[in-house]
C-alpha cells in the first residue's frame, strides 16, 4: 500500500478537497434555485432530514434526481477521460474523441427509437434496462473496434487511435442521424435533446445505474493506481516493475469504456467532460498524469456548475425562460480548450 | 496520357450508367425503354411522372451536387497536403450548417437561394477558421489538423443543436436536412445552386495548375513565380463556394470528398489538372450511385444518400489512416 500512499500528494490531496466542497456548495445551489426559489438553509435541512413536505418533495423528489445525475455523470466521465489518457499517454484520447461515447449513443437511440410506442413512451423493462445495456455493448463495440483497427505490427500507436476513433464516431454519427430520420417526431425529439447531453427531467432511475458504475469502478480503477504510475513510464518500464502490463490494460480500458458507456446512458454524451477535466486536473496538480480522485471531484463540479449555467444561463441573459441542454455548456467551454490543446502539441513538436 | 484519358473516358460513361440506373431503379423497376420514352414524349402515365417529376430532378441534383463535393475534397486535401481533409470532417459543412439554422430561426432564410448565401458565409468562415487555427505553431500536421476540425464541428454542432431543440418546428425540419440527401429535391433547388456551383467549378480548375506548383512546396512554388497568398485565396474560395452549394441544395453530406479524392487519386496520381476532373466525375458517380443504393435498401422508406456514404465513407477514412497515407 505503501506505493499508494505515496501517490498521493499533499497538492493534489487538497486540490481535489477543493474541488468536492465547490462541487457540493454548487450542487447545493443547484437544488435551491428554479421556480420555486429556496433557501440554501432550507435545502440542507431537508436533506438532514427536516423541512416541511412541500420544501421536501421539490427538493427530494425533483431536484435532488437531476443534481445526483450531474455529480455522478461528470465523476465517470471525468474518470474514463483520466484511464484512457493515461493507458495511451495521449490527451486527446478521451472517450468523446475516439468514438466511445458515439458508439454509446448510436446504440442507446436505436433503443429510444425502434422501441419507442410513437407516443413517446418506451415500455418500462426496454427504458429501465435497455438504454443503460444497449448504450454499454455500442461503448464496448465501439472500444474493440478501435482498439483492434488501431493494432498494426503489434503496436498501438497513440496519433492513430485518435484518428481512427474520429472516423469510427463519424460512422456512428452518421447512424445516429439516419435512426432521427426514421423515427416519430416526438421520440427523435427525445433522442436530440439527449443526444445533446442533458440532465433535464432526470429520475432516480436515471442516477442509480451511473451511481452503482461509480461505486464499484471508481475502488477498482483505484486498486489499478501503481499499475498506472508505472505504465506512464512506457510499458517495458512497468513490466520490469512488476506489472503484468496487457492485464493491467485490457482491465483499465474496460472500466474506463464502461464508465463512459454508464454516464451516456445516464445523461447523454455530455461533450468534452472527459477530456478537459483530467488535463486540468493535471496541470493543476503538477502530476505526469490525471490523478483519478481530483479528477473525479473536478468532473463532478465541471458538469454541475455548468447545468447551473444550462439552466439559468438565458433566463439571467433575459433571453427568455429556456433550459439548455448541459452538454452544450460544456461543448462551449471545451471545443475552445481543445483547440488551445491541439496547438501546444503542436508547438512541442 | 493516352491512358489518363481511357480512364476519364470510362469514368464519364460510369456516371452515364449511374445517370440511366437512378431513373431506372428504385421502389418501383422501369426498363430503360419506359424511362426513354418517358424522356422523349413524356406522357401521363405514371412511369412518365416517376422519371420526370421524381427521379429526373433528384439525379440531376446528384450529378451537379457530387461533383461539387468532390471536387472541394480533392482541393482542400492538396491545399493542406492531408489525405483526410475532407469538407464534412473539416468543420466546414457544421460551419454551413449552423449558419443555415441561424438563418432560419433569425427569418432570414425563406427560399433554397437565401440558404445557400447562409451556407457559403458560414462554410467561407469555418473553412478559414480551421486552417488558421491549424497552422498555429509550426504549421499543420495531418493530425492537428483533423483534431481541429473535430474541435470546431464539435462547437459549432453544439451551438447548431442549442438553436435546434429550442424550437420544435426548427428540429423537425432539421432532422431531414441534417442527414443529407437529394430526395424531393427539384430542379428549381440545382437551378439556384447552379451559379455558385459553377463559379465555384471553374475557379477549382484555374487552381488546379497552381495546386501542382504548390505541391512542390510554398518556397519553390513562389520561386517558379507563383503568387503563393494568391493561389490560396482562390483555392479557398472554391472550396467554400462548393461546399455551400452542396449543403445548401443537400444539407451536410459527409466522407464525398474524401471518397472522390482518394478514388481519383489511385487512378490519376497525383496531378491536379487531372484530379479536378476526375474527381467531379467520382463524386457526381458515388453521389449517384449512394442514393441508388438507399433507394433501394431502404424498402418502403429510403436509407437517405449522406447515410449510405457516412457509412461507406468512414471504413475508407480508417484504410486510410492505417496505410499511414496521411501526409501527401
Amino acid at each position: 500500500m505503501t506505493a499508494v500512499e505515496q501517490a498521493v500528494k499533499p497538492r493534489t490531496l487538497v486540490l481535489g478537497i477543493a474541488f468536492a466542497a465547490v462541487a457540493v456548495a454548487l450542487a447545493l445551489v443547484s437544488l435551491s434555485v428554479g421556480t420555486t426559489k429556496l433557501p440554501v438553509v432550507d435545502v440542507v435541512r431537508v436533506l438532514t432530514g427536516g423541512g416541511d413536505g412541500g420544501t421536501r418533495l421539490i427538493v427530494l423528489e425533483l431536484r435532488l434526481p437531476r443534481v445526483a445525475t450531474g455529480l455522478l455523470v461528470g465523476i465517470a466521465f471525468a474518470v474514463s477521460g483520466a484511464l484512457l489518457q493515461t493507458l495511451s499517454r495521449n490527451p486527446l484520447a478521451s472517450p468523446d474523441i475516439i468514438g466511445v461515447n458515439s458508439g454509446a449513443s448510436a446504440a442507446a437511440v436505436a433503443v429510444i427509437v425502434l422501441a419507442g410506442t410513437g407516443g413517446g413512451n418506451i415500455s418500462g423493462l426496454a427504458a429501465k434496462v435497455g438504454i443503460p445495456l444497449a448504450a454499454v455493448v455500442g461503448g464496448l463495440l465501439a472500444t474493440l473496434i478501435v482498439g483492434v483497427l488501431s493494432i498494426q505490427r503489434g503496436v498501438v500507436d497513440a496519433g492513430r487511435v485518435v484518428l481512427i476513433g474520429v472516423g469510427v464516431a463519424a460512422a456512428a454519427n452518421s447512424l445516429v442521424t439516419w435512426l432521427l430520420v426514421i423515427g416519430d417526431v416526438t421520440d427523435a425529439g427525445r433522442a436530440a435533446a439527449w443526444l445533446a447531453g442533458s440532465l433535464n427531467a432526470r429520475t432516480w432511475s436515471d442516477a442509480v445505474p451511473v451511481g452503482l458504475a461509480v461505486l464499484v469502478l471508481l475502488p477498482l480503477a483505484l486498486t489499478f493506481n501503481r499499475s498506472l504510475e508505472a505504465l506512464v513510464l512506457g510499458d517495458d518500464v512497468a513490466s520490469s516493475l512488476g506489472v503484468r502490463v496487457s492485464r493491467a490494460r485490457l482491465a483499465l480500458l474496460i472500466i474506463a469504456t464502461v464508465l463512459a458507456a454508464m454516464a451516456t446512458a445516464g445523461a447523454g454524451p455530455i461533450a468534452f467532460v472527459a477530456l478537459v477535466a483530467p488535463q486540468i486536473a493535471q496541470r493543476l496538480a503538477k502530476s505526469d498524469r490525471p490523478p483519478l480522485m481530483t479528477t473525479a471531484m473536478l468532473g463532478a463540479l465541471f458538469v454541475t456548475a455548468a447545468d447551473l449555467v444550462a439552466r439559468n444561463g438565458l433566463e439571467v441573459l433575459r433571453v427568455g425562460p429556456y433550459e439548455l441542454p448541459v452538454g452544450v455548456v460544456t461543448a462551449a467551454c471545451g471545443a475552445p480548450y481543445l483547440l488551445h490543446l491541439i496547438g501546444r502539441q503542436q508547438k512541442g513538436r | 496520357m493516352a491512358r489518363r484519358t481511357v480512364a476519364l473516358a470510362v469514368l464519364l460513361l460510369v456516371v452515364v450508367v449511374a445517370f440511366a440506373a437512378s431513373l431506372a431503379l428504385g421502389s418501383r423497376w422501369l426498363g430503360l425503354g419506359a424511362v426513354a420514352r418517358a424522356l422523349v414524349d413524356g406522357g401521363g402515365s405514371d412511369a412518365d411522372v416517376i422519371v420526370r417529376s421524381l427521379r429526373l430532378p433528384r439525379t440531376v441534383v446528384a450529378v451537379l451536387i457530387g461533383a461539387c463535393l468532390g471536387v472541394a475534397g480533392t482541393l482542400m486535401q492538396g491545399h493542406t497536403r492531408n489525405a483526410l481533409a475532407e469538407p464534412g470532417i473539416f468543420g466546414v459543412s457544421s460551419g454551413a450548417a449552423l449558419a443555415v439554422v441561424l438563418g432560419l430561426q433569425v427569418g432570414v432564410v425563406e427560399s433554397v437561394g437565401s440558404t445557400v448565401w447562409c451556407a457559403l458565409i458560414g462554410a467561407l468562415v469555418a473553412t478559414f477558421g480551421v486552417q488558421r487555427l491549424a497552422a498555429r505553431g509550426t504549421g499543420a500536421s495531418p493530425v492537428g489538423l483533423a483534431l481541429t476540425g473535430a474541435a470546431v464541428a464539435a462547437l459549432l454542432g453544439a451551438m447548431t443543436s442549442a438553436i435546434v431543440l429550442l424550437d420544435a418546428d426548427t428540429l423537425d425540419g432539421y432532422r431531414f436536412w441534417a442527414v443529407g440527401s437529394v430526395s424531393g429535391r427539384g430542379l428549381d433547388v440545382a437551378v439556384q445552386v447552379l451559379p455558385f456551383a459553377v463559379v465555384g467549378l471553374v475557379l477549382a480548375a484555374i487552381n488546379a495548375r497552381d495546386l501542382d506548383l504548390l505541391a512542390l512546396g510554398d518556397d519553390v512554388a513562389a520561386g517558379l513565380g507563383l503568387s503563393v497568398r494568391r493561389a490560396r485565396f482562390v483555392g479557398l474560395v472554391a472550396i467554400g463556394l462548393l461546399t455551400a452549394a452542396g449543403v445548401a441544395a443537400c444539407g451536410p453530406i459527409g466522407f464525398l470528398g474524401l471518397l472522390a479524392g482518394h478514388v481519383a487519386r489511385r487512378i490519376f496520381g497525383s496531378r491536379n489538372t487531372w484530379l479536378i476532373p476526375a474527381a467531379a466525375l467520382t463524386g457526381a458517380a458515388a453521389l449517384i450511385l449512394a442514393d441508388v443504393v438507399g433507394r433501394l435498401l431502404g424498402g418502403a422508406g429510403e436509407v437517405q444518400a449522406g447515410v449510405v456514404l457516412g457509412l461507406v465513407g468512414a471504413p475508407l477514412f480508417v484504410v486510410v489512416v492505417r496505410r499511414r497515407a496521411v501526409a501527401l
